[in-house]
C-alpha cells in the first residue's frame, strides 16, 4: 500500500526530508489504527460520560457504588498478589537459570519455555488446572488416594479469587523470567568480580551493588505484571462462567446481559475504568524507570 | 597523594610458585614461577590464551591454582578468600560500579573496610586529584569516556592501598590515542605511590613502555623475563624474538660464536645455535638498505614501501621463486622516499648481536 | 566468578527449578490424563481426540481459527513491513509516533477495544457481511505490539539507509530497494512477527466469545459443557501446537543472533 505513493517521488526531490510527500504513504497505517484502534478507545472514553446522547456523570457516579467498588478492588487484589507472586519467583528462577551455564540448554530452554508460557492463558489454561486441582482432576484423585486429603474441598475455591491466583501465577511467572532475564544479564561479572577485590563479601556485594541496580527493573517488572494480569480476560471467563467478582468479567455481565437498560453504559464506565487504572500504572512505570534510574542508559 | 617516587618500601613481594591450573583437559598454566620486588612492576605479555590473564585471576583469588602457591610479603595466601586478599584490580573494562557516584566507586573498598563516610570522601577526592578527574566526583560512569571510567577504575584500585596493584589488559578497550596517553598515566601513578603491580597485556609496545621488567608467556608457561631493553636485545626463544617485534628470519651460518647474516659476520647472543645452519631473527631497524644505481642488479627487489614519518618501512625480496626470503627494513624516511617497487637495492644487516636458532 | 558455586546452593537451584518445572508440567499432563481416558473404568482412549476432526462445529471452528490467522499474517504484513521500512526511509521524524500506535494495544486492554469496537464492527459487517473473518481487522491491532517488535528489531540490525542508498546509486528505483534489497534482508524477523500471530490469533478468546463469533477457543470452551474431554483434548492439541510455533520463534531468532554475533566478533 504504501508503494502507491513512489511513483511520485522523483530524484530530484530527495533532498527535501520535510515535504509531504513521502508522509502520504504512512495513511493506510494511520487510517487503519485510527478505524480500529482509537476510535473503540475513544468511544469508551466519551461514551463513559454520556447519557443518552447527552454529558452526564451518571456512569461515572455509578463506578463507586458497593458492587463495582468491590469488584475493582477484587481485580486490584488479584493483580497485585499475582503480580508480587510472579516477580518473586520468577526473579529467583530467572537467578538460578542464569548462574548456570549463560549458554547452556538450562537457560535456552527456560527462555523458550517462558515464552510459550506467558501466552498461556484463556480456555486452555482453565481447563489446565481445572483438571488437575478440580474435583476429579488428577492431582485432586493423587491427593485424596494418598493422603486422604481433598484439594478441591468442595468449596469451589478454584472458580474463585483463590483460584484465579493460583492459575494467574501460571502466566505471570514466566512473564516475569521472559522480562526480568535481560536485566539480570546487565550484571556484570566484573562488578562481582570488582567488588571482591575491594573486599565486599557475597552478603555485601548483594547489598551494595547487585540489589541496588537490579531494584529498578524488578519494580518496573512487578507493574507490568500487574498491568497484564489487571487486562487478562479469557481465564477468568472460563474459570468463573457467572458472577461478577473482578472489573472484567463485570464488563461481560453489562455486555452480554441485554434485558437491563442502561447496562451497555455501564460497560462503557466500567471499560474506562480498566483504561485509567492501566494507563496510571502504564505512567507510574516509565515515570519510575526515568527517575530512580537516572544512571540507567 | 604525595609519595615520593622513591618510596617503594611500602610495596610488597609477590612470589608465585610452580603455579599450574587444568581446565578439562587444556593446561592454562603449566608451572609458573615469578617473583615481583617491592614497588616492581612486572608486565605479562603473551598472546591470548597463553596463561597470563590465568596467572592474574589467580593471584587475586578470582581463580583457583590446580597446584602452586601463591604468597604475598612472605605469607601464603592459598585458602584465603579474593575479598580479604587486599589487592586493587583494573579490569578491561564496565567494572564501574552504574549505580554509585564516581566518587563513591572509588570509596567502595574503604566502606567495605568500615571506615567513616568523611574519611571515606576525602580519599576518594584525593584518588581522583591523582588520576586527574578533580572534578567528575559526582558523574555516573556512563557520562564518562572509556579513557576517565579507567582512570576511575585506576584511582578505585588504588584507593585501599592495595598490597599489590593487579591491571588486566586495562587499555585494551580503548582507542590508540587515549591507549598510549593513560599507558604513561598509569607508570606515573605507579611510581608515585609505588605498589607492587601486576600488568597483563597482548601489546608488546604496551608491555615494552611501562614494565620494569617483561615475562613473555608461551602456553601456560614463562619463556623469559628480563627488562624490556634486555628481552629486545637479548630474546632467549624465537617466540619471545618474534613476540617482541624481531620479525626477520634470515639464513645464517654460526662459528665460533659469530654468525654470517647477509654477507655480514656478526655475533650471537646467547641461547643461540652454537655451530652449524641455522635462522636469524633480525629487527628491522637492523636491516640495512642501499639504493644501486647504474644497471647493477643489487641483491634484492623493493616490493613496498610505507611511509610512517621520520621513518618508513621497506619490503624487500632476496631471490626468486621458492627460497624467495622477505624482509622488512625500517629505515629514514630520506632514503626510503627515493625508492619505488621494484628497485633493485643491497639489503645487509648492522654488525649487532643476533639470536640465530636451528632452522625448522 | 570465585570458583563453582557451593553445594548448598546448587541443591536449592535443582529443588527449587524442579518445583517449577512440576508447577508447570503438571497441568499438562493433567490435561492429557483427563482428555484420554473414561472416568467409569479407567480405560485409555483417544476417542475424544478424533472429534478435532469429527465434530462439525469443532472442525468449522478451527477453520475458521486458521483462515483468521492467515488473514491476519497477510494483513500485518501488507500494513506494517511497508509503513516501517518508509518509515525509516523517508520519514524518521514518524518514527516515535509509529512506535507509540504499535505499542498502544499492550497499555489498552484487549476487553475495552471490545466494548468500544461494536459501531466499527457494525460497519465492517456492513461491508463485508456477517462473516467471522472480520475479527481480522481487530485482530491486526492486537498483534500490533509483538509484530512490531519482531520486525523493528530485525530492520535495527540492518543499515537500511545506506543499503537503499547504495542500491538506488546503482540504479534502483523505490520498489526495487523494498522488495529486492530491503526484503531479503529482515526475512527473518517479518516470519517471527508472522509465527507470534499465529500463536496469538488461534488462542484469541477475548474478542470472539464477546463478538459472538465461533472461532476455535470460543467452540472449544462451548462443547466442553456437552463433551468435556474433546473440548480438553482439542485444548491440549491448540496449546501443543501454539507452543510448537513460539518454540520455533525462538529458535529462529536465536538464530539470527548468533549469526549477528559473528559478524561482529
Amino acid at each position: 500500500m504504501a508503494l502507491t505513493a513512489t511513483g511520485s517521488d522523483t530524484p530530484t526531490r530527495t533532498g527535501r526530508r520535510l515535504s509531504v510527500g513521502p508522509s502520504l504513504a504512512l495513511l493506510p497505517f494511520l487510517v487503519f489504527v485510527g478505524i480500529f484502534l482509537i476510535i473503540p478507545t475513544v468511544t469508551v472514553i466519551v461514551q463513559g460520560f454520556l447519557e443518552n446522547g447527552r454529558f452526564s456523570l451518571s456512569n461515572i457516579e455509578t463506578l463507586f457504588t458497593g458492587t463495582v467498588m468491590r469488584a475493582l478492588w477484587k481485580s486490584v487484589v488479584l493483580s497485585a498478589s499475582t503480580a508480587l507472586i510472579g516477580a518473586v519467583i520468577g526473579a529467583i528462577a530467572s537467578y538460578l537459570v542464569v548462574s548456570g551455564n549463560p549458554d547452556g540448554l538450562l537457560r535456552r530452554g527456560a527462555v523458550s519455555l517462558s515464552g510459550v508460557l506467558a501466552q498461556f492463558g484463556g480456555v486452555t489454561l482453565a481447563f489446565a488446572w481445572i483438571t488437575t486441582v478440580g474435583l476429579g482432576g488428577m492431582l485432586q484423585r493423587a491427593l485424596e488416594a494418598a493422603f486422604g486429603y481433598d484439594v478441591f474441598g468442595g468449596s469451589g475455591w478454584l472458580y474463585d479469587m483463590p483460584g484465579l491466583i493460583l492459575v494467574y501465577s501460571y502466566f505471570q511467572i514466566p512473564l516475569m523470567v521472559i522480562v526480568f532475564l535481560p536485566a539480570l544479564n546487565g550484571l556484570r561479572p566484573q562488578w562481582r568480580e570488582a567488588a571482591t577485590n575491594l573486599g565486599a563479601s557475597t552478603w555485601q556485594f548483594w547489598k551494595e551493588v547487585g540489589i541496588p541496580v537490579l531494584t529498578p527493573p524488578f519494580l518496573a517488572s512487578a507493574l507490568l505484571l500487574f498491568a497484564n494480569a489487571f487486562a487478562a480476560y479469557a481465564t477468568a471467563a472460563i474459570l468463573v462462567s457467572q458472577g461478577q467478582i473482578i472489573l472484567p468479567l463485570m464488563i461481560r455481565a453489562a455486555l452480554t446481559s441485554e434485558v437491563v437498560l442502561g447496562q451497555q453504559n455501564l460497560a462503557f464506565a466500567l471499560a474506562l475504568e480498566m483504561v485509567v487504572v492501566v494507563a496510571v500504572v502504564m505512567w507510574v512505570y516509565n515515570w519510575y524507570l526515568k527517575r530512580a534510574a537516572r544512571w540507567l542508559q | 597523594m604525595t609519595e615520593s617516587p622513591a618510596r617503594t618500601e611500602r610495596g610488597t613481594p609477590v612470589e608465585l610458585t610452580d603455579l599450574t591450573r587444568v581446565y578439562g583437559s587444556i593446561h592454562a598454566l603449566d608451572g609458573l614461577t615469578l617473583h615481583i620486588d617491592p614497588g616492581e612492576l612486572v608486565a605479562l605479555l603473551g598472546p591470548s590464551g597463553c596463561g597470563k590473564t590465568t596467572a592474574l585471576r589467580i593471584l587475586a583469588g578470582l581463580d583457583r591454582a590446580t597446584s602452586g602457591t601463591v604468597a604475598v610479603g612472605g605469607r601464603d595466601l592459598t585458602g584465603v578468600p579474593a575479598n580479604k586478599r587486599d589487592m586493587g584490580m583494573v579490569f578491561q573494562a564496565y567494572s564501574l560500579f552504574p549505580h554509585m557516584t564516581v566518587r563513591d566507586n572509588v570509596a567502595f573498598g574503604l566502606k567495605m573496610r568500615g571506615r567513616d563516610k568523611a574519611a571515606r570522601n576525602r580519599r576518594a577526592d584525593d584518588m581522583l586529584d591523582l588520576v586527574g578527574l578533580t572534578e567528575h566526583g559526582g558523574r555516573f560512569a556512563h557520562q564518562l569516556s572509556g579513557g576517565q571510567q579507567q582512570r576511575v577504575a585506576l584511582a578505585r584500585a588504588l584507593a585501599v592501598e592495595p598490597s599489590v596493584l593487579l591491571l588486566d589488559e586495562p587499555l585494551s578497550a580503548l582507542d590508540a590515542k587515549v591507549r598510549s596517553q593513560l599507558r604513561d598515566e598509569i607508570r606515573r601513578v605507579q611510581l608515585e605511590v609505588g605498589t607492587t603491580t601486576l600488568f597483563v597485556t597482548h601489546d608488546q609496545e604496551e608491555a615494552l613502555a611501562v614494565a620494569d621488567r617483561v615475562g613473555v608467556m608461551n602456553q601456560g608457561r614463562m619463556d623469559q623475563i628480563a627488562a624490556p631493553a634486555d628481552l629486545y636485545a637479548n630474546p632467549a626463544t624465537p617466540f619471545v624474538a618474534e613476540f617482541v617485534g624481531l620479525n626477520n628470519k634470515v639464513p645464517a651460518t654460526v662459528d665460533g660464536g659469530r654468525a654470517q647474516v647477509l654477507g655480514v659476520s656478526v655475533p650471537v647472543i646467547e641461547g643461540s645455535l652454537s655451530a652449524g645452519p641455522g635462522i636469524a631473527m633480525v629487527r628491522p631497524e637492523s636491516v640495512t638498505v642501499a639504493e644501486v644505481g647504474g644497471g647493477d642488479a643489487g641483491n634484492a627487489r623493493v616490493t613496498s614501501v610505507n611511509f610512517l614519518g621520520p621513518i618508513s618501512r621497506v619490503y624487500c625480496r632476496l631471490g626468486e621463486g621458492d627460497g624467495a626470503i622477505d624482509l622488512m627494513a625500517q629505515v629514514a624516511s630520506s632514503l626510503a622516499t627515493r625508492l619505488t617497487p621494484g628497485d633493485p637495492v643491497v639489503v645487509g644487516v648492522e654488525p649487532t648481536a643476533v639470536l640465530v636458532v636451528a632452522a625448522p | 566468578m570465585t570458583g563453582s558455586p557451593s553445594v548448598g546452593f546448587r541443591v536449592f537451584r535443582a529443588v527449587f527449578l524442579l518445583a517449577c518445572v512440576a508447577f508447570f508440567a503438571l497441568p499438562l499432563v493433567a490435561m492429557l490424563d483427563f482428555s484420554t481416558k473414561i472416568p467409569a473404568t479407567g480405560e485409555r482412549t483417544f476417542a475424544d481426540w478424533q472429534a478435532l476432526v469429527t465434530n462439525d462445529s469443532l472442525r468449522e471452528s478451527i477453520i475458521v481459527s486458521v483462515e483468521l490467522a492467515v488473514l491476519t499474517v497477510a494483513g500485518m504484513v501488507l500494513l506494517l513491513v511497508p509503513t516501517m521500512i518508509w518509515v525509516r526511509l523517508r520519514v524518521p521524524r514518524a518514527t516515535r509516533l509509529v512506535e507509540f500506535l504499535c505499542l498502544l494495544p499492550l497499555t489498552i486492554p484487549a476487553l475495552v477495544i471490545v466494548v468500544g469496537i461494536k459501531n466499527v464492527m457494525a460497519w465492517v459487517n456492513y461491508y463485508i457481511g456477517d462473516t467471522p473473518l472480520a475479527l481480522t481487522f481487530p485482530y491486526i491491532i492486537l498483534v500490533l505490539p509483538f509484530s512490531y517488535r519482531a520486525i523493528d528489531s530485525a530492520l535495527s540490525a540492518i543499515d537500511v539507509k545506506t543499503l537503499s542508498e547504495a542500491a538506488r546509486s546503482l540504479g534502483a528505483g523505490w520498489p526495487t530497494v523494498f522488495v529486492r534489497i530491503v526484503l531479503p534482508n529482515i526475512v527473518g524477523g517479518v516470519l517471527g512477527a508472522a509465527t507470534i500471530t499465529v500463536a496469538l490469533v488461534l488462542g484469541e478468546f477475548t474478542f470472539g466469545s464477546l463478538l459472538n463469533y465461533q472461532t476455535m477457543p470460543v467452540e472449544i470452551a462451548a462443547i466442553y459443557k456437552v463433551q468435556a474431554r474433546a473440548a480438553v483434548a482439542a485444548a491440549l492439541a491448540s496449546i501443543i501446537l501454539i507452543a510448537v510455533l513460539l518454540m520455533l520463534l525462538s529458535y529462529v531468532s536465536r538464530d539470527r543472533r548468533t549469526r549477528e554475533g559473528r559478524a561482529t566478533a
